[in-house]
């Protein structure tokens, strides 16, 4: 994914001449997040159309004030892309892991964020949003599926049926398809989290009072906007992702990890599984 | 340094080189609804004035060329000199300083927010944004080829936030010489900075002019041209805000 948007940037900056990348292009480097996402700010206000990419926590934790002051209350936008999802960088150590990155953009107003699932999905995202001037984080992640879909920010049904509704965000679709193969249930997906399609999950959900979330980052992250989907009806929700309650302090890999949260097949299925009962 | 002498400019009979306008000095009485901060107010006055009136090619027909040149107030804490100036000038109807600063409904707040006031080029209130917004204005604008410049007021010590030297090293690197940063030294930083303020800045390659902040002449000529190749650090100094503080922490620092 990180290869594609790197490709990607360089074929827009040939034709899109408002766009700069506050990395490369003006040298502020991976270092000085504070100065970097300033920077697009100022950039923004004259016109520009900054896109900012580093680590998730540099991007989101480290500048969070400049995020929401040198960008939102300025009333401009920027294209933010990190790379490093939740445990991603499962070796490096909690210092290079941002699970909150989704909730803490989805808390500032007028973010839009995008979590593809795929590098063609990731492609899709930035190209149409390097085009506004809207403010639009881009989680990127190491995980994708095996294929691509349409990431044009609505909820998708991806498997039919009866029974409650499995919703994945992202990556997190072909590991919920393996979880629920077998179980009476109805998945759907979408790469955009924030804002959530409500009307594409209520129409995937169609009368049924059994939703689960699977989304591969901080538990609960989507979990008011599925209750105001859900406000004119009583709707158990079980929200799968990285876990609240706990620092993880061991490396490994990703997949570790993922089993650790229960964010693996097994886990996903144990979860889902209690809807049933 | 001693304050002494600002403290005399500041009480005293105007110099020469100084000029309030009585319309200005009325309407900063009818701003000052800013009771917290009021005692800032004059140290930035001098300097809101000189680049209004003699300096920045802006006025009230021209917020939204882009080639006009931006002045970022960073240190949003002392907004009724900032209102007054632009009320003075033409940029808000004097009827807005009346409804009181930070009123229900006012659009004039203890901190100044762009969106809501013609001529404020950022919203600001949050020490240590400006600078680095400034940076990003003046890239934008020298990748578009325009001559605009872009001057931001800075206090002594908003220089404690971390953000500020992560600007000034980018800055000085890029050779961003349609940028000056104006630093209002009134001797409040924590903690001092041994060496001078303005060393901060030339030691990244900034070029570094210090003036009487009270002095309209003098930051005429500190805050006018550019072209050295070099951002430009003006530390505008002005009465201590707290005298007893500021001479006990320059002894130990000596």
């Amino acid at each position: 994914m990180r290869n594609r948007f790197y490709d990607t940037v360089t074929d827009l900056l040939d034709t899109h001449p408002r766009l700069t990348v506050v990395l490369a292009d003006i040298g502020v480097e991976r270092l000085r997040e504070q100065a970097m996402v300033g920077v697009a700010g100022g950039l923004a206000l004259t016109g520009m159309r900054p896109v900012v990419h580093t680590y998730a926590p540099f991007l989101v934790e480290r500048a969070y004030e400049q995020v929401k002051l040198d960008l939102g209350h300025q009333d401009v936008g920027a294209l933010l892309v990190s790379t490093g999802a939740s445990h991603d960088a499962a070796e490096e150590g909690r210092t290079h892991q941002a699970p909150a990155d989704v909730a803490l953009m989805a808390a500032l107003p007028g973010w839009t964020v995008h979590a593809p699932g795929h590098p063609a999905e990731l492609e899709d995202v930035v190209r149409r949003a390097a085009a506004t001037d809207d403010r639009v984080y881009v989680r990127m992640s190491t995980r994708s599926n095996a294929t691509a879909r349409s990431a044009d920010g609505r909820v998708q049904l991806v498997r039919g049926g009866t029974g409650p509704l499995v919703l994945a965000v992202g990556p997190a679709l072909d590991d919920v398809l393996a979880a629920c193969a077998g179980l009476p249930v109805r998945v759907a997906w979408t790469a955009t989290p924030h804002p959530l399609d409500a009307a594409g999950l209520r129409a995937a959900a169609g009368d049924e009072q059994r939703v689960a979330v699977v989304e591969p980052y901080l538990a609960g992250t989507s979990a008011a906007a599925v209750a105001e989907a859900f406000a004119d009806r009583p709707v158990r929700a079980v929200h799968v992702g990285v876990r609240r309650d706990v620092e993880v302090r061991r490396y490994g890999t990703p997949a570790d990890h993922d089993a650790v949260h229960g964010l693996d097949p097994t886990g996903i299925r144990r979860r889902v599984a209690t809807l049933l009962r | 340094m001693t304050t002494t002498t600002a403290d005399r400019r500041l009480s005293g009979p105007p110099r020469p080189g100084t000029s309030r306008p009585p319309e200005l000095l009325r309407l900063v009485a009818l701003a000052r609804g800013d009771e917290k901060h009021d005692p800032s107010v004059p140290s930035t006055l001098d300097v809101l004035w000189v680049l209004y009136d003699a300096v920045l090619a802006v006025s009230p027909d021209r917020v939204a060329d882009p080639d006009r040149d931006r002045f970022l107030l960073s240190k949003g804490h002392a907004p009724a000199a900032f209102y007054a100036v632009l009320a003075t000038k033409g940029f808000v109807p004097e009827s807005w300083l009346r409804d009181g600063l930070g009123a229900t409904g006012s659009r004039l707040g203890h901190h100044p927010d762009r969106v809501l006031v013609p001529g404020v080029e950022i919203g600001s209130g949050s020490l240590g944004h400006g600078l680095p917004l400034a940076v990003g204005t003046a890239l934008g604008l020298r990748a578009q080829r325009r001559d605009a410049r872009v001057v931001v007021l800075v206090g002594d010590a908003e220089l404690d936030e971390g953000s500020n030297a992560e600007a000034i090293a980018v800055a000085g690197r890029l050779g961003l010489d349609r940028l000056t940063c104006v630093v209002i030294d009134n001797d409040s930083a924590s903690h001092g900075w041994p060496g001078g303020i303005g060393s901060r800045f030339a030691v990244e390659g900034w070029e570094q002019r210090e003036v009487d902040g009270h002095d309209h002449r003098a930051l005429r000529d500190a805050l006018s041209g550019s072209g050295s190749g070099r951002p430009r650090v003006v530390v505008a100094r002005t009465v201590a805000k707290n005298p007893s503080v500021a001479t006990a922490r320059q002894e130990a620092m000596a």
